[in-house]
């Protein structure tokens, strides 16, 4: 998993979002064992104690769940991870609408440019 | 929770300078934080005297409830920012001698990490490079069970690469229910793993804070809020 992070933002915030859309994609693929809070922290070079605020943070919107002895798994629950990806596409469509109205383009005319541009880039 | 480190009214003068002015803080267990202010602000000071190397004009530090003594130094990791070692000894003789002094030294680890870098154990320092003293210094200092480790500017000497090198050995090697102290003014470097800040300037502390709390309040990194403080 490559890691970034903004240096304006809390750390455990961005590795909350970071490995929510590694779960989307499939790169923690769901019923997974994720590495330890040890190996995660290193791979990311941070802290470990901002790593374990993170994945306490996910464990407790259920999307990861912790076992005893055996570490942190990923959700096995589609469904919860379908919904995830819903509300992330729709924050960012969101972010995007409004970028669009800072430049006086309507959203009739945004939704023209979305179905010319994405013609561009499939064909 | 026991305090790693609690100082009240700590002063250190020299002359009449004051080096350390009052100064009073508490470090808790699991900790990772940054001594940050700009040259000449006391940060080393501050180190040396929590290491017993010089010794307090007024007030006190206690590291795990023990004044600075024998006791803290079995349990202290130091790194100071300039090389310690006799560069005509080899490697090997060091491993020995911190084997032989600290009961929470472990040479396994000492061994391990030298290998991974292609460190001979048994080449002497002064055939080093600078940035590899400067990694068989660090090495030395995490190979210890610490209760603290006071690390020195780790990274003020050398390149980029061997920083990213020097902050993971750091990360991986510390023994977790310790804390950090690192002291440096190469804060853009060293934020993504520092769970607080202390700002010091002139022997006073201006700030102390979670990193968290700097980011989310003022939308902005430490290195930025830093350059606002203490700028000139």
């Amino acid at each position: 998993m490559k890691w970034h992070f903004e240096n304006n933002r809390p750390i455990y915030s961005q590795i909350l979002e970071q490995i929510r859309l590694g779960i989307i994609s499939g790169e923690f693929s769901a019923g997974s064992r994720l590495p330890s809070v040890r190996e995660l922290a290193a791979e990311a070079s941070v802290n470990p104690n901002t790593m374990q605020k993170a994945l306490s943070e996910l464990e407790q919107s259920k999307i990861i769940y912790s076992q005893r002895t055996s570490g942190r798994f990923v959700t096995e629950d589609q469904s919860m991870i379908e919904q995830i990806k819903q509300e992330i596409a729709e924050t960012k469509i969101k972010e995007f609408i409004q970028t669009m109205q800072e430049l006086g383009i309507s959203p009739d005319e945004v939704l023209k440019l979305i179905e010319k541009t994405a013609k561009e880039m499939i064909s | 929770m026991n305090p790693i480190l609690q100082c009240s009214h700590l002063t250190k003068t020299f002359g009449t300078k004051r080096a350390l002015d009052d100064i009073n803080f508490t470090i808790n267990p699991g900790r990772i934080v940054g001594l940050l202010g700009p040259n000449g602000s006391g940060k080393s000071t501050f180190i040396k005297t929590a290491n017993g190397l010089l010794t307090p004009s007024d007030g006190s530090i206690t590291i795990c409830g023990f004044p600075v003594g024998i006791e803290t130094k079995k349990r202290v990791a130091y790194l100071p920012d300039k090389n310690f070692l006799n560069d005509s000894l080899k490697i090997s003789y060091y491993i020995d001698f911190f084997h032989d002094f600290y009961e929470n030294f472990d040479r396994q680890k000492a061994r391990e990490m030298l290998e991974r870098l292609d460190i001979q154990p048994d080449s002497q320092l002064k055939i080093l490079s600078k940035g590899t003293q400067e990694k068989v210094q660090l090495i030395l200092v995490m190979s210890r069970e610490a209760d603290l480790y006071l690390l020195d500017e780790p990274i003020g000497g050398v390149d980029p690469a061997a920083r990213d090198y020097i902050l993971n050995t750091i990360l991986s090697n510390y023994n977790e229910s310790g804390s950090i102290l690192i002291s440096t003014h190469l804060i853009s470097d060293i934020e993504s793993i520092l769970d607080d800040i202390i700002f010091i300037r002139e022997g006073h502390i201006v700030l102390t804070s979670s990193v968290d709390d700097i980011r989310e309040q003022n939308g902005k990194s430490v290195d930025a809020l830093f350059r606002e403080v203490f700028k000139c």
